[in-house]
């Protein structure tokens, strides 16, 4: 069986994010790392293969140079092989055109049985792509999933939202978005480490994959941002020293902010 | 604060950041709860080892990391920087699985090496004894020959892992020729006649089990004696001699730990309006632990890479663990001190440190012990 992992490389969500002037998430200046939302993803596809079906997994990304680190967290984790799609022209694509280069790689790829990827981006956190991709690929989409089991034919998914729990299944070949709630990513292991270097890491661009550069990018994006402000400092707060009083203190606080 | 290292391979740099990320997302979030709770975290240990932790010093072919000792005792200082008690684990265990993998016949490694540093059995060493502790050559523990193997009679004590590992590594007389006399055996922890005392109640590293271990008749065929009968105690010194290069780095890390909660404190905490890091009383003491702390890692390092290079390094290894655990004992005391009353209150994590640090001044040979191997070479002009 074949599986494509969809692996984005993000800055690290813990340090400062920063936008360039043309208001796209600065990926330069910046750590990055694999999105830890497609951790799972990854998780998922090794466990097909864990469960005894043979899996070949490829991971699969799109972003500039940086975007490698992203996929050799998978390949360090168990997958079999990556495929990088880097083009300056990408630059600033908005969701539609990810969707569409990310489809045209799986259809190079060939014979994906399955495509596994993360419920959303920990930088851009649209949650769309997978489903566009579905679409472009025209074949059927299960998002959110929270359990998969997958059989030669087809995939069963539990999705669970607050009134309800569904099963769906869905004929293979398909695009499966999953929650954090699946599984427990593991740790690549040391020799998984060692592995990663010797596995293969294919680089194509957009004309590799037959995309028309005009069709992508910024200039080509449906939608734009107007404008990017960085949320206000929090402000430092009030802090209640309890000398015996303290009770007192935090109701006459609450009674202040008209709270109480 | 990550500490800075100059690695030796790339794949060293990959390993160190796969451990940072481990350490910081598992260890560091339960070291406080699990130490006062007396917790050992077997769970833990156990993903360690899938993630191939508990073999690195050890030969690929036998599942092992394959990684030379400077890069191994980094892993466990930065291990010990976020829980010293799981840093001793894998200390301990690579100290354990030592004899085999060094004296084994290449019948015995490859029967059970793999195993051993697989990553799923936890192993223990067993020296000590209640009336032998500095003076180890006193141990009373019998191996008897029979028939088929082996009978081991007596008392095992401060068995780090005692109860919960899966096999013991096991010093015991087979003969009365002092030092000469003693063998050493790989003794599965299902053995029957074995059976331990009573966790013992420790100042600190209370997450990690120490327990007398009883051989009462225990019965261990011949082929899993280790090395000659007669060659167990100089297997045994020269397993400590890497295991103290262990206890060296482990300190190094619970020193950099200290260091690195003192100077957060003393940045943010205000006295006579301004940061107390800012008064140079305080500020010059924050030096010397710094100094103190990166003198050990130095010392360490340099050891192991005489080691690597297959050279003499006995010498280095008992003056980084005399000095790595000296700085340790010192720096988290002044950590104590720079945290002031909130330094002796659970609330930190320093007086735990401080706990910590003590025993590392005793174990893997007390620091009296090794100025004793320090001033022997120096008397005998041994290198
Ligand atoms: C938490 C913990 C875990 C341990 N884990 C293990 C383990 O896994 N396996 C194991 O085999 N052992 C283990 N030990 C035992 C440890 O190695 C011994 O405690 C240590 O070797 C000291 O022995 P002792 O406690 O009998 O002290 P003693 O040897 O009685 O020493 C008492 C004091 O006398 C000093 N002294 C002794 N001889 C001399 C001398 N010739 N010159 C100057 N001073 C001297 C010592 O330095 C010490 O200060 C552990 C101990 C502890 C506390």
């Amino acid at each position: 069986m074949k599986i494509v992992t969809l692996v984005k490389h993000v800055p690290d969500a813990t340090a400062d994010r920063t936008f360039t002037a043309d208001n796209t998430t600065d990926r330069a200046g910046v750590d990055g790392l694999l999105s830890e939302l497609d951790e799972y993803a990854v998780e998922e596809a090794l466990k097909v293969g864990d469960a005894g079906t043979d899996v070949e997994i490829i991971a699969l990304t799109m972003g500039p140079g940086g975007a490698e680190a992203a996929v050799k967290k998978a390949l360090q984790m168990g997958a079999d092989s990556a495929v990088h799609v880097v083009d300056d022209s990408l630059h600033g694509s908005d969701a539609l055109a990810t969707a569409q280069v990310l489809a045209a790689a799986v259809t190079k790829i060939g014979d994906v049985d399955l495509v596994l990827t993360g419920m959303a981006s920990t930088d851009g956190g649209m949650s769309v792509v997978p489903a566009m991709i579905a679409e472009y690929l025209g074949l059927a989409h299960v998002g959110f999933v929270g359990e998969l089991t997958v059989s030669d034919t087809a995939v069963t998914a539990r999705r669970d939202d607050d009134a309800a729990s569904e099963t769906i299944e869905a004929a293979l070949p398909a695009v499966v978005s999953v929650t954090d709630q699946i599984n427990e990513p593991r740790y690549p292991s040391f020799k998984g480490i060692m592995a990663a270097k010797k596995k293969p890491v294919e680089t194509w661009t957009l004309a590799d994959l037959g995309v028309d550069s005009g069709a992508v990018g910024l200039d080509a994006a449906l939608c734009v941002v107007r404008e990017v402000t960085k949320r206000p400092e929090r402000s430092a707060g009030s802090v209640v020293t309890d000398e015996g009083d303290g009770g007192t203190k935090l109701a006459e606080f609450l009674a202040a902010q008209k709270l109480i | 604060m990550s500490v800075e290292r100059m690695l030796p391979t790339l794949e060293a740099d990959d390993l160190i950041g796969l451990v940072r990320d481990i350490a910081e997302r598992e260890l560091r979030p339960r070291a406080a709860a699990a130490e006062e709770a007396g917790e050992y975290p077997r769970d833990l240990v156990r993903m360690l080892g899938r993630v191939g932790l508990l073999g690195l010093p050890y030969e690929e072919v036998y599942g092992g990391g394959a990684q030379p000792y400077e890069v191994y005792l980094q892993v466990l200082e930065e291990l010990a920087e976020r829980w010293a008690t799981v840093a001793l684990t894998v200390s301990v265990h690579s100290l354990s699985c030592w004899p085999l993998a060094t004296h084994g016949t290449l019948e015995q490694r490859k029967r059970w090496l793999p195993d051993l540093i697989g990553g799923d059995l936890l192993g223990a060493y067993c020296l000590s004894e209640p009336q032998a502790g500095s003076d180890a050559a006193a141990i009373t523990t019998r191996a008897a020959r029979d028939a088929d193997g082996y009978v081991l009679t007596g008392t095992k004590a401060w068995i780090t892992h005692g109860g919960i590992a899966d096999f013991y590594t096991v010093f015991a007389r087979t003969s009365d020729n002092g030092s000469h006399g003693i063998s050493c055996f790989l003794v599965p922890a299902d053995t029957p006649g074995l059976s331990y005392g009573a966790p013992e109640k420790k100042m600190g590293l209370t997450g990690s089990p120490t327990t007398i271990l009883n051989l009462d008749g225990a019965r261990v065929p011949l082929e899993r004696r280790i090395g000659r009968e007669g060659d167990g105690f100089g297997m045994a010194l020269e397993a400590l001699n890497s295991g103290r290069l262990g206890i060296a780095a482990i300190a190094t890390g619970l020193g950099q730990a200290a260091l690195a909660a003192a100077v957060e404190y003393a940045r943010e905490r205000e006295q006579f309006g301004k940061p107390i890091i800012d008064h140079q009383g305080l500020g010059f003491l924050l030096a010397d632990m710094a100094a103190a702390v990166e003198s050990a890692r130095a010392l360490y390092i340099v050891a192991a890479r005489r080691r690597d290079a297959a050279q003499p390094f006995r010498h280095q290894a008992s003056v980084a663990k005399l000095v790595a655990t000296d700085n340790a004992m010192r720096v988290t005391t002044d950590a104590v001190q720079v945290l002031g009353g909130a330094g002796y209150t659970r609330d930190h994590p320093v007086e735990r440190y401080f706990r910590e640090a003590k025993v590392m001044q005793i174990f893997e040979g007390t620091n009296q012990i090794q100025r004793l191997v320090i001033s022997r070479m120096l008397r005998s002009g041994e290198r």
